[in-house]
């Protein structure tokens, strides 16, 4: 490295984060992805979510095959007969979205609760670990179910469904590191120092609890995709005539013993690349951003 | 003399010669919910019951009835009907039945503690009486022609143990005997039902000497486990993937119209109907009142396309509510043509050139392909100007909506896919309870979610349930039913085709009433 | 320790009502289970018999206050499906599922904690990056799909294993289970291998960030600076401190297992409780529901009460804290 150039710490941070070749990749493979999916419906030769656009007997092509309407399926047709082009690329942006917001605010959430618990203690810790007992018994299934039943279907309801499901875990990881934490000497020292609670928590608590955060954060989001896939599995996903990349693998499930790989296989090989390349690039994150691991 | 005894022998050594297994596995697709045979009414349980019970009258494949633990049944008057009970016939405790079995099976039937679903549906209106040991007289308050078909669905059990018996004591087996061709062996919930041939047994006896039934509800691991040789026959073999099991030559497979129905209710009641909006979302009177919209709609669907792309081919295309064959049906009724230009012109003709939103409403997980199926409609009334938006939802949510989510209980939704099938295995089911004036006095349009009303209808239909005569009674049911289908009270899509697959060397006998049942399993 | 015990059992008693008050209200409002039950050629008078008969005709805080009368008596309520007591039935369909839990825990166990150690203590080792890329696949695929696979693998196409179905059981100590016969085993690996495959992800990538932070630790390099063995410094020095995250997490993921196996056992046709409370709950038995989730609160709690004297066995600068502490 040039000795001579200044180094900033978004310069640092980048050069250290190029030092694994497997991270360019995925962040060169995620943010394609994501352009190609903000792009989708100038990109796309059908707008899956127009039912005047989709038609039943275009349903199931193979990949290559000349539509009934007129271009050609690249990669075949769903069932429905959506271009699976098409429809992945607008899936992903579902997916992404979902995803993401579900797992940041469910980390959001959880997080804040888990510090408040842990340093707190007492009734507040009391109520909020019994609170979270709860939420971890309660089935994503019957939340889903509940939320279709009063409000209908819809991204925002998965959402809140997803987040329901998963802010619990949040809450009592961080709540087990931040008790570790707490009753080191340095914390002890802030107290002594009397600074102030926001500041001891946000500043010397929470870095400390970063690491296994970070580890189910990715692992988390990955696994919000997954389980709004479940759910359009069991039926009380997102609405099936705007599906996501999940209820494109629900869909095509039943196909798979009929030969007709191809309508679960590339929405299913589209959400692997993405979430794959999500961990790959939070794997790196991860590694740069913990100071301990500095050598 | 010693040539047809080497000839018998012969014979037996051929059929004896393929060592194969007496034994058979079934995947079930749904289990039963009790081996008590009068616990619920449900497809599952009465054709789990058929193996161990045998009833008075069996319906066959074909839901025609034939003598059962009756050998004749006559109407001696209007009231009164004549059953001749079949005599020798023994349970499988040993112990002779009789009529008193009947009696005390018909006051047993609609009473059990806790039944989610009676049979009180058919043993309501009748009274048995014992006249010697082997004739029961049932009667009715009025002329009753429907007498044997709704006594052909009651399951008889023994007044030695099992009149008296509670629901969990058939589950554990200790009272589940009866006359049926197998015997009960155990029962683990969600696990397997086993049961053991019945070498006393009355009629034509069983191949098989045991039967195990294991409930797969996942429909390609069902046919996983039949192409990985873990089960012998699978009931509902999934639309998707009767092509491919077609070709494979492992597994053969057998195809059979159901008793039902799958078809469009629309709302014919409200004035403003909740999920009928303008274009661009403005209240409008509600379209579907008018005949010539509820025509377009059904000129709309391409029933074609829904049958070879949708059901894969397996299916029927539906004109009215009941296939060909079944009693009561109209020989005059086609399904409607597809015709979207027509359709359009219709629509203009209405006063709706521009079209009108509209929201289909259905289950996904109560009808085969039923999401889809909504999905396709949506398309193809999109296609001639009615905005559709398509909504699916679980059957657990959707019923109770779809019947009474309403103000004051009435139905919630404008336009709603459902399906029908006719235990009965004629057409006074459907048309007593979808067509027929809503009105829970009378018991009548029970299931009519459109709330159709037409009091010439309700006049012709109340004649045809009170006439004993058979010919004169099919020709007003199909009378009837023209008389239904002209005015669009409903819109019929297609009949369910049920299809079963078993290993190669087996072959199922298709039922229409989707009953899976291990005498219908022959070997080739 | 007692008291804190104690108290913690108080509380968990107060969980498992809020829970039953939740649940009860909450299948309540998804839909009217008379309509999952009655057959559709039922008339109105039947209906409304059935009704009555469910006790479905009182106002829901009658049928609750009913409830609880029951609840303190120990009857949870016949399932409206099969008639039978809602916690007799569950019971039925437990040993299945803890079988398939405690299986598949293991296989999280011995593949991920190895796997996980050697990833974070040669994390530049190609093996370790195939390592952590595969331990992605493991969570990115919903498992029906990753379950429909294996069938099609290992069952209809390789033949080895059987596709779905619990296999023979004998008894051995007193307990009835299918782990003690070969049968049963073969049935069983499948299912549990499906349900592991997010568990082995999440043990793998837990314990790899868990080595890869001590190992910069200073007690870690004291202790290789007093010439302690390798061998040593890993098993009882770093597994130590690495252990806490993990014995949380998994603990949590055995109630998991536990709880809410319903994909798994629908695909794999395991006739366990995940089973059970999908189809009572896609059918409205709202007795099972209640009754099922009320059990398997009283599961996590329980679990977050060992897991936390774990930790102070495992750390013993955490102290079992609770009110007033």
């Amino acid at each position: 490295m040039n000795a001579a150039k200044v180094e900033t710490p978004l310069g640092r941070f980048w050069s250290e984060f190029c030092e694994s070749r497997i991270a360019i990749v995925a962040l060169i493979v995620l943010a394609l992805i994501v352009i190609l999916a903000l792009l989708a419906p100038w990109i796309t030769p059908q707008n899956p979510y127009d039912l005047a656009q989709v038609d039943v007997l275009d349903g199931k092509l193979p990949p290559g095959s000349e539509a009934y309407v007129g271009y050609t399926m690249w990669l075949g047709s769903d069932g429905a007969g959506r271009d699976l082009y098409s429809a992945i690329l607008y899936g992903i942006r579902i997916s992404l979205t979902v995803g993401l917001a579900a797992g940041f605010i469910a980390l959001a959430i959880g997080t804040a609760i888990g510090l408040v618990a842990a340093y707190a203690g007492g009734r507040v810790d009391t109520l909020i670990m019994r609170a979270v007992d709860i939420q971890l018994s309660f089935p994503a299934v019957l939340i889903a179910l509940v939320l279709v039943a009063i409000l209908g279907r819809g991204i925002d309801k998965i959402i809140i469904a997803l987040v329901f499901a998963q802010w619990a875990y949040y809450a009592r990881t961080v709540r087990a590191t931040a008790l570790v934490e707490s009753a080191k000497e340095y914390i002890e020292a802030a107290r002594c120092l009397a600074l102030s609670h926001t500041r001891i928590i946000f500043r010397h608590v929470l870095p400390n609890c970063l690491a296994p955060l970070i580890v189910i954060g990715t692992v988390q989001t990955a696994s919000a995709i997954a389980l709004e896939s479940t759910l359009s599995f069991l039926g009380v996903g997102l609405r099936q005539t705007e599906p996501s990349l999940g209820v494109l693998i629900s869909n095509g499930f039943e196909y798979m013993l009929s030969g007709r790989y191809w309508i679960s296989f590339f929405p299913g090989l589209a959400l692997l690349l993405t979430i794959v390349s999500i961990n790959l690039v939070g794997d790196q994150l991860r590694d740069v951003l913990n100071p301990r691991l500095k050598r | 003399m010693k040539n047809t005894a080497i000839g018998a022998l012969l014979a037996s050594a051929m059929l004896a010669s393929p060592v194969l297994s007496e034994e058979l596995t079934i995947g079930l697709a749904s289990e039963p919910t009790a081996m008590d045979p009068h616990f619920h009414n449900l497809g599952p349980n009465n054709a789990m019951a058929r193996h161990i019970f045998d009833r008075l009258i069996l319906q066959n494949e074909l839901q025609q009835l034939e003598p059962g633990l009756a050998v004749s049944w006559t109407p001696i008057d209007d009231l009164t009907w004549e059953f001749k009970l079949r005599e020798g016939v023994k349970f499988h405790d040993g112990s002779d039945f009789t009529a008193d079995d009947v009696v005390c099976t018909w006051e047993r039937a609609p009473n059990v503690p806790n039944s989610p679903s009676s049979f009180a549906t058919y043993t309501k209106g009748k009274s048995v009486e014992k006249i010697d040991e082997y004739t029961v007289h049932f009667k009715t308050e009025a002329p009753y022609p429907l007498m044997a078909n709704d006594v052909s669905t009651v399951t008889i059990v023994s007044d030695q143990g099992g009149c008296q018996g509670t629901t969990a004591e058939y589950n554990d087996g200790t009272i589940a005997v009866g006359t049926g061709p197998f015997k009960f062996v155990s029962y683990t919930p969600g696990d397997s039902i086993v049961v053991e041939r019945n070498d006393d047994y009355w009629g034509e006896k069983p191949v098989w000497s045991k039967v195990t039934f294991k409930p797969i509800s996942s429909g390609p691991a069902r046919v996983a486990a039949l192409l990985a040789g873990d089960v012998d026959v699978i009931a509902s073999v999934p639309t998707t993937d009767v092509t491919t099991l077609e070709k494979n030559e492992d597994v053969s497979l057998s195809q059979g119209v159901s008793n039902r129905v799958i078809y469009l209710h629309l709302d014919h009641d409200r004035a403003d109907s909740p999920f009928v909006k303008a274009n661009g979302g403005g209240d409008i009177d509600n379209p579907l009142q008018k005949l010539e919209v509820r025509k377009a709609i059904s000129m709309a669907i391409n029933r074609d396309a829904i049958v070879d792309r949708v059901m894969e081919g397996v299916a029927i295309k539906a004109g009215q509510l009941l296939p060909d064959g079944f009693f009561g049906v109209s020989d005059k009724l086609e399904p409607m043509a597809y015709d979207p230009d027509g359709a359009k012109a219709l629509l203009a003709e209405a006063g709706y050139a521009d079209g009108f939103e509209l929201t289909i409403h259905g289950p996904n997980d109560r009808y085969i392909n039923d999401a889809k199926i909504a999905e396709a409609i949506g398309q193809m009334l999109t296609r001639i100007g009615i905005k559709t938006t398509v909504e699916t939802m679980p059957r657990s949510v959707y019923f109770g909506r779809a019947s009474r989510g309403g103000p004051n209980d009435t139905p919630e939704f404008s336009f709603i896919l459902v399906g029908w099938g006719a235990g009965s295995g004629e057409a006074s089911s459907p048309l007593k309870s979808l067509i027929a004036t809503h009105s829970p006095d009378k018991g009548w349009g029970s299931s009519n979610r459109g709330r159709y009303s037409n009091a010439d209808f309700d006049a012709l239909l109340e004649t045809a349930l009170s006439t004993v005569d058979d010919a004169k009674r099919q020709d007003l049911l199909a009378e009837a039913t023209e008389m239904a289908i002209d005015d669009v009270a409903i819109i019929p899509t297609h009949y369910q085709v049920s299809t079963w697959g078993t290993r190669k060397g087996l072959k199922y006998v298709a039922r229409t009433d989707e009953y899976t049942l291990a005498i219908g399993v022959e070997k080739e | 320790m007692t008291a804190f015990i104690i108290r913690r059992l108080m509380q968990a008693i107060l969980v498992v009502f809020l829970m039953s008050l939740i649940v009860f209200f909450g299948v309540n409002v998804i839909g009217d289970p008379v309509d999952m039950l009655i057959s559709p050629e039922a008339d109105q008078a039947e209906i409304e018999r059935t009704i009555r008969a469910l006790g479905l005709d009182r106002p829901i805080t009658e049928q609750y206050w009913y409830f609880l009368k029951g609840v303190a008596t120990g009857d949870f309520g016949k399932s409206f499906i099969f008639g039978e007591p809602a916690l007799q039935l569950i019971l039925q369909h437990m040993p299945a599922t803890v079988e398939l839990a405690l299986v598949s825990l293991l296989m999280a166990i011995l593949l991920g904690i190895p796997l996980g150690l050697y990833a974070g203590l040669y994390p530049d080792a190609r093996i370790s990056k195939g390592i952590m890329a595969g331990s992605i696949l493991g969570f990115s695929l919903p498992s029906f799909w990753v379950g429909l696979m294996l069938i099609m693998l290992f069952a209809v196409i390789l033949g080895w294993l059987p596709s779905t179905g619990r296999g023979d059981t004998a008894v051995f100590l007193g307990i009835e289970s299918s782990l003690w016969t070969r049968d049963g085993l073969s049935h069983l690996f499948l299912p549990a291998f499906n349900l592991a495959l997010t568990n082995i992800s999440l043990v793998i990538r837990l314990t790899r960030a868990g080595v890869r932070e001590t190992m910069h630790q200073d007690y870690i390099k004291f202790a290789r600076a007093k010439g302690l063995p390798e061998r040593r410094v890993i098993s009882v020095h770093l597994m130590k401190n690495i252990l806490i995250p993990i014995v949380t997490v998994l603990g949590l993921e055995f109630g998991g297992l536990l709880a809410f196996s319903v994909v798994t056992e629908s695909i794999f046709a395991w006739p366990g409780m995940g089973k059970l409370l999908i189809d009572s709950l896609l059918q409205l038995d709202r007795p099972v529901v209640v009754a099922y989730l009320m059990i398997i609160v009283l599961f996590f709690v329980i679990i977050n009460l060992l897991v936390d004297i774990l930790y102070s066995v495992l750390d013993p600068r955490v102290r079992l804290r609770d009110q007033n502490t």
